[in-house]
């Protein structure tokens, strides 16, 4: 077999992503009132980077085969943070920046201590340290409030030269300066090895207890840096429950339909990235052909249960029986 | 196990102490200390009143969390709680609008849509093979949109029928709450079933290595979607009793037991792997969390505070003695 054929195999899920993307995409803007323009596209960019940043987070996190329930959380969290930090001249703003990214950081570290050093199981782990940040972000913030250093938000949530979306750049650069390095680090190869096969990478010498550590603690890092964009658009921090679960749930959706195995140790976080852009271009449709918005969370609630059920294709690839039980 | 973790006290201690699982013990002590933190602030926490009144709010709690035990006993989790909750309740009271026979039919309708959802959990687990972690959460997301879309064009009929109002809070033998009769009925049966029949065992079985279940004739892939189907069922009864106590359903009325049901299982020494734990640490947690719940809501602490404590709590008792054994 030739290179570009591993190659293919390797990126398959990414590239299908990709595919529904791209299709979902043109229809959306084909039926769009205004059409393709520099203004549909900085919308839908705009909600879509959202979901992209917390699909990232779950993605670092279930390549390790955990899950993270509380990544809705901590993004409702850094929300709440940034409504009261992010704001003042130059320096007060940037600290604050700095302040919430790290706020965010400590959040993935707590839950990685937990789960890796204290060893208990991912989703009861993470569901308690999510109603723990819950909290916090509630003391913050009772009540929907505070404010934004609109300069700031306005600049990354607009256009770059009249044309591309600020909020995509942004994506990009997050994608080269931590997905990048931290998938071609020994770390990284040591998340992907644990999450496939635990055992064989301890035997094999592989530093998995801080591969692991390192993926949950970027994976909070990551979800700040959603939070921190969820502040710039709205100019409010809120601390609404029903928003941070509909976070942590599709971003789960959305690391499925970016081709990342929720068994772990395979995929990447440009799939997902692609999966949370595709899945919020299928929510947008039912605006464009006029449904009703009632029934968008039915809508939305169908396209996850159908997306979970692809992974049930492997079913299909089972040769014997007890292959079921894994 | 327990009898190495003791050591030589374990051989002078009477029988039932020696056998009892050490994290039923401990959820047990707990909630003696609470209920000794509580009477220090306020003597009223002693009286049979306030007890009686805790174990009635605890019953809501305890059937939920029985059809929750059932399916983590699996060693999977059914994340579809909340809505399964606020199904049974809307539905139930959704029932009663139309006519008499509506009204008779209220609590088994109720009953049958969280059944459904939990069978179609249980087809995703046992069948398709998809982590039950993921498809519960996608039911519960199609259950929410279901009713959105059943609320939102009018307002529904969403009051509690009488018989739900009297099963939640009526008293049918002096001094027993009627919740409380129904939580200890089926805590029974659950015991009854989980140690007395084939199906029980085989639960067991399956939390401990499904393969090996499966090749000793047991029609696995039946019993997990079974378990799913009870597990929705007894959430949608737990709706309906909430929509009983309250006497109307509300939409979100399910989204505070996901988590607790969870916890109470997990507190009560079930490993959340599978295939272990008893029934009486359920009940155990279950009290314990409702203790604490109460207790928090006594000294009027703010929910942010009340959330913060909860996950922090659990943490804890789950570092105590909720670890996975260490991997080498």
């Amino acid at each position: 077999m030739k290179d570009w054929r591993y190659w293919l195999a390797e990126q398959r899920g990414t590239l299908l992503a990709l595919g529904i993307f791209i299709v979902m995409f043109v229809i959306y803007t084909s039926n769009h009132p205004a059409g393709f323009t520099a203004n549909v596209v900085q919308t839908a960019a705009n909600k879509g980077v959202l979901l992209a940043f917390v699909a990232m987070a779950q993605t670092l996190v279930v390549i390790t085969a955990g899950i993270d329930l509380s990544v809705g959380m901590i993004f409702t969290l850094t929300n709440c943070l940034a409504s009261w930090l992010v704001i003042g001249t130059g320096i007060e703003t940037a600290f604050g920046v700095l302040a919430v990214l790290g706020t965010g950081l400590l959040c993935g570290a707590i839950n990685g201590a937990i789960v890796i050093y204290g060893r208990l199981q991912p989703i009861v782990a993470t569901i308690a340290t999510g109603a723990v940040y819950f909290g916090i972000a509630l003391l913050l913030r009772p009540f929907p409030g505070g404010s934004v250093n609109e300069d700031l938000a306005d600049a990354l949530t607009g256009r770059l030269f009249g044309v591309v979306p600020a909020s995509l750049v942004v994506l990009l650069a997050v994608v080269l300066f931590v997905w990048v390095p931290f998938s071609r680090s020994v770390l990284g190869r040591a998340a992907y090895a644990a999450g496939s096969s635990e055992t064989a990478a301890y035997m094999s010498g592989v530093p998995i207890r801080r591969g692991k550590f390192a993926a949950y603690a970027l994976a909070g890092l990551l979800a700040a840096v959603g939070g921190l964009f969820l502040t710039f658009f709205t100019y409010t921090g809120e601390a609404a429950y029903a928003s941070g679960n509909a976070y942590t749930l599709f971003s789960i959706a959305a690391v499925v339909l970016g081709g990342v195995s929720l068994f772990g140790g395979k995929g990447s976080a440009i799939g997902a990235i692609f999966g949370a852009l595709a899945f919020r271009t299928i929510g947008d449709l039912l605006f464009v052909f006029d449904f009703d918005p009632l029934w968008q969370p039915l809508f939305q609630g169908v396209i996850l249960l159908i997306a979970v059920s692809l992974g049930a294709f492997a079913l299909f690839r089972v040769r014997n029986r007890l292959e079921w039980f894994l | 196990m327990s009898e190495t973790t003791l050591g030589g006290i374990a051989g002078r201690m009477p029988r039932f102490i020696r056998r009892a699982d050490p994290a039923v013990l401990t959820a047990f002590a707990c909630i003696v200390l609470l209920l000794f933190l509580g009477s220090l602030y306020s003597r009223s926490f002693l009286s049979p009143e306030y007890l009686l009144q805790q174990l009635k709010v605890a019953s809501f709690l305890g059937v939920i969390a029985t059809g929750m035990m059932l399916v983590i006993l699996l060693g999977q989790i059914d994340l579809s709680v909340p809505w399964s909750v606020a199904m049974g309740a809307m539905m139930a009271s959704a029932a009663a609008a139309y006519g008499p026979v509506g009204v008779a039919v209220a609590i088994p309708f109720g009953i049958i849509c969280g059944m459904l959802i939990g069978v179609v959990n249980g087809i995703g687990v046992a069948y398709l093979r998809i982590p039950s972690m993921i498809i519960t959460l996608a039911t519960n997301a199609v259950a929410q949109g279901l009713m959105v879309v059943y609320t939102g064009g009018f307002s529904p009929q969403d009051s509690a029928t009488g018989a739900m109002r009297y099963l939640a809070t009526g008293f049918a033998i002096p001094g027993v709450p009627n919740a409380v009769i129904i939580w200890a009925l089926i805590g029974a049966a659950m015991v009854f079933v989980l140690t007395r029949t084939s199906f029980g065992r085989a639960v067991y079985g399956i939390g401990n290595r499904e393969r090996a279940a499966y090749l000793s004739g047991i029609d696995t892939r039946r019993v997990v979607m079974i378990a799913f189907a009870v597990s929705g069922g007894l959430s949608a009864f737990g709706g309906v009793l909430l929509a009983g106590y309250a006497s109307k359903a509300a939409q979100s009325m399910g989204d505070a037991y996901l988590l607790p049901s969870i916890a109470a299982v997990v507190l009560g020494g079930t490993s959340i792997l599978g295939g272990r734990g008893s029934y009486l640490g359920t009940v155990a947690g279950v009290i314990l969390i409702t203790l604490l719940q109460s207790i928090l809501s006594v000294m009027q602490m703010p929910e942010a505070g009340r959330q913060i404590i909860y996950g922090i709590v659990i943490v804890a008792m789950l570092l105590l003695y909720g670890r996975a054994p260490a991997s080498r």
